[in-house]
């Protein structure tokens, strides 16, 4: 490894722009005659749009337009869908209602959009918006998951009877029902999965610009995936055939997943541009943000796990309802089935699972993956229920799992997944020897002593990362393929671009794809640079989420550099007469393997553009593309343990410890990878102690700002003891397993398995907020 | 935002003027005003600023005696030395409003003429059975504050000062709302000349108000332990997402007793 | 409509907004200086922090024309030339940023934090202060560890002029 090759800690080339100001994101973006929109969106959870009346609204001063989505349908813009085709175990496709970008004859959560002005300014464009007058005809609304398939709940959409839109199983019922019946013990429990939102400090925002001469259409879009928004607009939404379309997600300020999905603002913003022929820029603020981005999480479940007299596991049955909001978003469907499901055996070795999932509509914003997806909700049910055994088991529960683990590999598991590689054990020692999981017992004394409650709690996760191969997910009802591309083109002088189809909205992407062009052909990563999130300038990409941009999109790069390399050692080779075989790639040069005859980089790169003396028949010129398309998951896993102190007068929970012990594969970029886990266990830890959107019954938002949905704040954590022990994955040439989403999956687990060991309870509801706490520890001293 | 017309006051008698035009509302610090403006909930046709009058800042010491200009913001009144020495437990206060961006800003007289059910000021002036000073009259905490955003301001009357004797041991104890972070239970306790006055903000459903139920308790014996047999009834306390009434019953009692042993400290 | 006249970043600027227009919004939309950011509507966030005669501020909460006549120091105007401030320079040497959104706000909160604090700063400090800063990506350890590691090298080195910066 050189200072700036591979597993180097180098510092990120793109955070000059973002230290100074300087950053490019869709709100900067302004193009001459560009005007400003504003939603007029619905206060109704649930209700009939009788009348739109948008006569006032179009006289007031600076609107340029006010539409409607009667006109939007008329032109022809088609509904928004859901990419991955789910059937029931009846055999029945999904059923999935009509969602349109501008409601026009029933709104179905509070926020759906209904109208778009355009105006002058963003302050009068808001103006009108208020003065356009709708008439609802009010409807029952349902919030529920639960609540929604009871007989007495309205109808949500007409395609889905009952409102279910899924009633899906996976895995063996037969044999996991005898597990369960000829059990000598079974833990028994139900699992709430709290509803998120996402957040992303960016919040969503869209530019459209219609260019009437060249009949054209460019969106700028906080998009984690430009080529998906790309193609999705054009195949399903009739914008524009993709070659009138361009998609430019430049600097985007997170995404946890909320920014995969094509939402309706940039699909509407587009049409718009072209009916008021000027350029339309929408901006969402917060409380748009808490409305409409996809929310995540929102799980009902029970579960039953049965043990062998020896504590072994035997089965495990899971039933599980999915609250999907008012429409099925993007990729809804793949995350409570196929990301869930898949990956309820965790860590162990469960010879019988049965899962069934009913997805549900409900009045509340739509559902779809956030940060983990699918595999934080199996994570949290398994590792609950294993606190919950081994307390009833009367075991440690460390060694309640250590004797469940799988230890060899590849190993097949009753729910599709075929793990790879794996070192389960050695994350659990690394994580109880960092924590002092054996001084525990003195420091609980200690904080007794102090009228505090201490508890420990500890979560084994395991995630399947990549989200590929294409054939597998194709089989599974994938819409989509899940590879990724990469273009590298080396300059005449020896710089070199690699176009990427995955896309930085924070990963440092443009410091560690860099890192991997240095590690093979010496160049400095200042003469390498990064190009993505352009449709006009990058081919065809899938873009990043399920941590996938190290082990997918590193991997298509790898590939493309091979082709590079090849065709490099051939130029050189030529050049210095020597056998092709012969040459190797050191401190940027070329060199015949043994002696001194070297050509320098940038010297052979001159040459394949020059052209005067290249081997006979080849094609001037130093540019290679590749698609990869992996041959399995990656499957990263880990240990982290949580120990708090609670104060029981106040309920207040301090993390007083937090480790990490996880099992990335190999690393490109330690320094990155650690800034992943801090904020993945952000979010875990926001999730088990601060975070959740709750809905009042008549469907109402009531944690619609940061007043009342809990942001996890530098004074709510603590600095994060962090480590790796990897086993390299076999499944794709750099030995990457994926890094963005554990610290999500792993951290909600343990941080309420202490929290329930601190109290001396079964369960407690996430968030477990101080009144949350409090309550429950008076449960319990009250008789 | 709904459009506005701003005026910037030299002295408390322009700004008295000002005030008489439109539906005009005076703006301080902003740091509520601005953001009910920005959702709309708030649409004054005129605001007038105050803060950059200079008779209205700074913190005056004078033997027992301190006066707070109106416009001090709340930075200013955490960092005072002088305030430091004769009532440290209010400087302490106003160093737990907000952020620090928002302590450059926002004002004691903003905030308690807002009279915000959580805001911090109101439960200390109270305590401290502070005088509210304006550009008519003189009134006492204990008539100041009158409701859920009310106060006994009258339109048009602008605060110029808060003034108080500085008691002889105080403290303020505070619970933020996880989320807003303002207070769930704020309780300010003071034992002065004239006793001991216990001031509660962020429970009470109808604002601002003095427990006299702890101050009785505390009257006997200025010490935590003399609180252990006090219950504090949940009746007209606030239930919400944050924290049902019987939780911030609780919390008073909890806050009630460790602003007490930080008051002896 | 206001004439709003101020000095940013060292430079006296002038414009017409409306009395409605925020400083924020007149610094990005009037002023090109888009490195000052809105993340919420809430005043909560931080991203919009910029310094008003040197101290921070949100400039979502703070009309335009509330700071005329005021000095303004945003993003744009805190590095010396090409030398970074030490601030910034300790959020890229400690990856205390990852997209990069909140990152103008939480810098210029740092510098002033570390202002206000010439005795030095402690992690529990740091975090208290950083109340009004919301980061999503970062769990906040690295940015902790970037403004602890900036106020020692601040102290330590040339004191006047980096404060002064700030």
């Amino acid at each position: 490894m050189g200072i700036e090759g591979v597993g180097a800690r180098v510092a990120r080339k793109e955070d000059k722009r973002f230290i100074t100001g300087a950053g490019r994101y869709v709100d900067d973006m302004v193009v001459p005659g560009m005007k400003h929109a504003a939603f007029v969106r619905s206060p109704h959870a649930h209700a009939q749009i009788k009348k739109i009346d948008v006569k006032k609204a179009k006289a007031m001063p600076g609107v340029i337009g006010v539409l409607t989505g009667k006109e939007l349908k008329a032109d022809g813009i088609g509904n928004l869908i859901c990419g991955w085709m789910i059937h029931s175990k009846d055999g029945t496709p999904m059923k999935m209602g009509a969602w349109s970008p501008l409601a026009f004859d029933k709104v179905r959560y509070v926020g759906d959009a209904v109208v778009i002005v355009v105006a002058e300014t963003k302050g009068q464009a808001r103006d009108a918006a208020e003065a356009v007058d709708i008439t609802y005809k009010e409807l029952k609304a349902v919030v529920d998951a639960p609540k929604a398939l009871e007989r007495s709940a309205p109808q949500i959409h007409l395609e889905a009877d009952g409102n279910l839109i899924f009633d899906w199983e996976l895995g063996d019922s037969t044999a996991t029902n005898a597990a369960i019946k000829a059990a000598a013990h079974v833990t028994r429990m139900k699992i709430v999965n709290n509803r998120l939102v996402p957040n992303a400090m960016e919040p969503r925002a869209a530019l459209g610009h219609y260019d009437k001469a060249e009949d054209h259409y460019t969106c700028w879009t906080t998009s984690q995936n430009p080529h998906v928004a790309r193609l999705v607009m054009s195949a399903f939404y009739n914008v524009a055939p993709e070659n009138k379309l361009r998609v430019i997600a430049p600097d985007v300020g997170g995404g946890f997943g909320s920014k995969i999905f094509i939402y309706p603002e940039e699909i509407i913003c587009l049409w718009a541009s072209k009916k008021t022929g000027v350029p339309v820029k929408w901006v969402a603020d917060r409380t748009e943000s808490f409305l409409t981005d996809a929310h995540g999480r929102d799980h009902v479940s029970t579960v039953e796990m049965a043990f062998d007299k020896d504590n072994r596991i035997t089965g495990l049955k899971v039933d599980t309802i999915a609250n999907f909001g008012a429409y099925m978003s993007l990729f809804s469907s793949s995350v409570p089935t196929y990301l869930y499901a898949t990956l309820l055996s965790g860590q162990y070795d469960i010879p019988a699972i049965h899962a069934n999932v009913r997805a549900v509509y409900t009045n509340t914003a739509p559902v779809d993956a956030y940060r983990g997806a699918g595999r934080p909700e199996a994570t949290y049910l398994l590792e609950r229920t294993m606190e919950t055994a081994a307390r009833e088991l009367g075991v440690s529960p460390a060694e309640l799992r250590r004797k469940n683990f799988i230890t060899s590999f590849p190993h097949q598991t009753p729910v599709i997944m075929n793990y790879d590689a794996g070192d389960y054990g050695a994350s659990l020692d690394a994580a109880m020897k960092a924590s002092d999981y054996a001084g525990f017992a003195k420091r609980k004394a200690d904080a007794v002593k102090r009228g505090k409650l201490r508890g420990i709690g500890m979560s084994c996760y395991i995630e399947a990362c990549g989200i590929a191969p294409s054939a597998a997910v194709g089989s599974l009802g994938a819409g989509v393929g899940l590879w990724e591309s990469a273009e590298v083109r080396v300059n005449a002088v020896g710089t070199i671009e690699v176009l990427t189809g995955s896309h930085s909205h924070g990963q440092g992407h443009e410091t560690t794809f860099a890192q991997l062009v240095n590690e093979r052909f010496g160049v400095p990563i200042d003469s390498v640079s990064i190009v993505h999130g352009d449709t006009d300038k990058v081919q065809m990409g899938m873009g990043t989420y399920g941590s996938r941009s190290g082990a997918v999109g590193m991997s298509a790069i790898v590939k493309a550099l091979d082709k590079v390399e090849a065709k490099a050692k051939k130029i050189a080779a030529h050049l210095l007469e020597a056998d092709e075989g012969d040459i190797v790639i050191e401190n940027g040069a070329l060199k015949v393997a043994g002696t001194d005859k070297n050509v320098p980089w940038f010297q052979m790169a001159l040459a394949a553009y020059t052209a005067h003396n290249l081997p006979g028949g080849m094609e001037p010129g130093l540019k290679e593309t590749a698609f990869y398309d992996p041959s399995n998951f990656t499957f990263p896993a880990g240990c982290y343990i949580c120990e708090v102190e609670i104060d029981p007068e106040t309920g207040v929970t301090e993390i007083v410890q937090f480790v990490a012990a996880d099992d990335f594969g190999n690393i490109i970029n330690p320094m990155i990878v650690e800034g992943q886990v801090h904020g993945g266990i952000a979010q875990g830890v926001g999730q088990a102690l601060l975070e959740g959107a709750h809905y009042d019954a008549s469907g109402q938002l009531l944690t619609a700002s940061y007043m009342d949905y809990t942001m996890p704040r530098a004074d709510d954590l603590p600095s994060f003891k962090i480590s790796t022990s990897n086993t390299p994955c076999p499944g794709n040439p750099l030995g990457i397993k994926g890094c963005g989403e554990a610290g999500a999956i792993g951290s909600p687990p343990a941080v309420i398995n202490a929290i329930t060991d601190a109290i001396g309870i079964t369960d407690i509801a996430m968030p477990a907020s101080p009144s949350t706490v409090w309550a429950a520890i008076r449960a319990t001293t009250k008789h | 935002m709904y459009s506005v017309n701003y005026h910037r006051a030299a002295s408390v008698t322009e700004a008295a003027k000002l005030i008489k035009s439109g539906d005009a509302k005076l703006l301080s610090g902003g740091m509520t005003l601005i953001p009910a403006m920005k959702t709309r909930l708030a649409a004054p046709s005129d605001l007038v600023d105050l803060s950059r009058i200079k008779e209205l800042q700074g913190v005056k010491v004078s033997g027992k005696t301190v006066t707070i200009g109106a416009a001090t913001t709340h930075y200013d009144v955490a960092s005072d030395e002088k305030l430091k020495k004769a009532c440290p437990a209010l400087a302490h206060m106003a160093s737990l409003i907000g952020d620090p961006a928002v302590r450059h800003k926002g004002t004691i007289g903003g905030s308690i003429a807002n009279n915000d059910p959580a805001a911090d000021y109101p439960a200390a002036l109270l305590a401290l059975d502070a005088t509210i000073v304006t550009n008519k009259r003189e009134i006492a905490a204990g008539k100041f504050f009158t409701g859920l955003f009310e106060t006994a301001l009258k339109d048009g009357e602008i605060i110029t000062a808060v003034t108080f004797t500085a008691p002889a041991k105080a403290a303020y104890e505070k619970f933020r709302n996880p989320a807003s972070r303002y207070a769930i239970v704020g309780v300010f306790v003071a034992k002065g000349k004239d006793g001991v006055r216990v001031a509660v903000t962020g429970a009470g459903d109808d604002g601002v108000f003095r427990s006299k139920d702890i101050e009785a308790a505390l009257t006997k014996s200025f010490m935590a332990a003399a609180l252990d047999g006090v219950k504090v009834s949940a009746k007209n306390l606030m239930s919400d997402l944050h924290a049902s009434a019987d939780y911030r019953a609780n919390l008073i009692a909890v806050m009630a007793k460790r602003a007490v042993t930080a008051a002896n400290a | 409509m206001s004439d709003i006249s101020l000095t940013v970043n060292g430079r006296r600027v002038s414009g017409a907004a409306e009395d409605r227009t925020l400083l924020v919004h007149f610094l990005r939309e009037n002023l090109g200086l888009t490195g000052t950011h809105v993340g919420c509507d809430t005043s909560q966030c931080g991203a919009c922090v910029v310094h008003v005669d040197g101290k921070a501020v949100k400039s979502c909460t703070m009309l335009a024309v509330q700071a005329s006549g005021s000095s303004v120091v945003t993003i744009e105007g805190l590095a010396d030339g090409a030398d970074l401030h030490p601030v910034q320079a300790a959020f890229k040497e400690h990856h205390g940023l990852q997209c990069g959104f909140c990152t103008p706000g939480m810098i210029m909160a740092a510098t002033d934090m570390i202002a206000r604090h010439p005795e030095g700063l402690d992690e529990a400090t740091v975090r208290a202060e950083l109340e009004g800063n919301i980061c999503r990506c970062t769990g906040y350890h690295n940015i902790v560890k970037a403004i602890l590691a900036a106020s020692k090298t601040m102290a330590k080195g040339s004191k006047g002029k980096a404060r002064q910066a700030a």
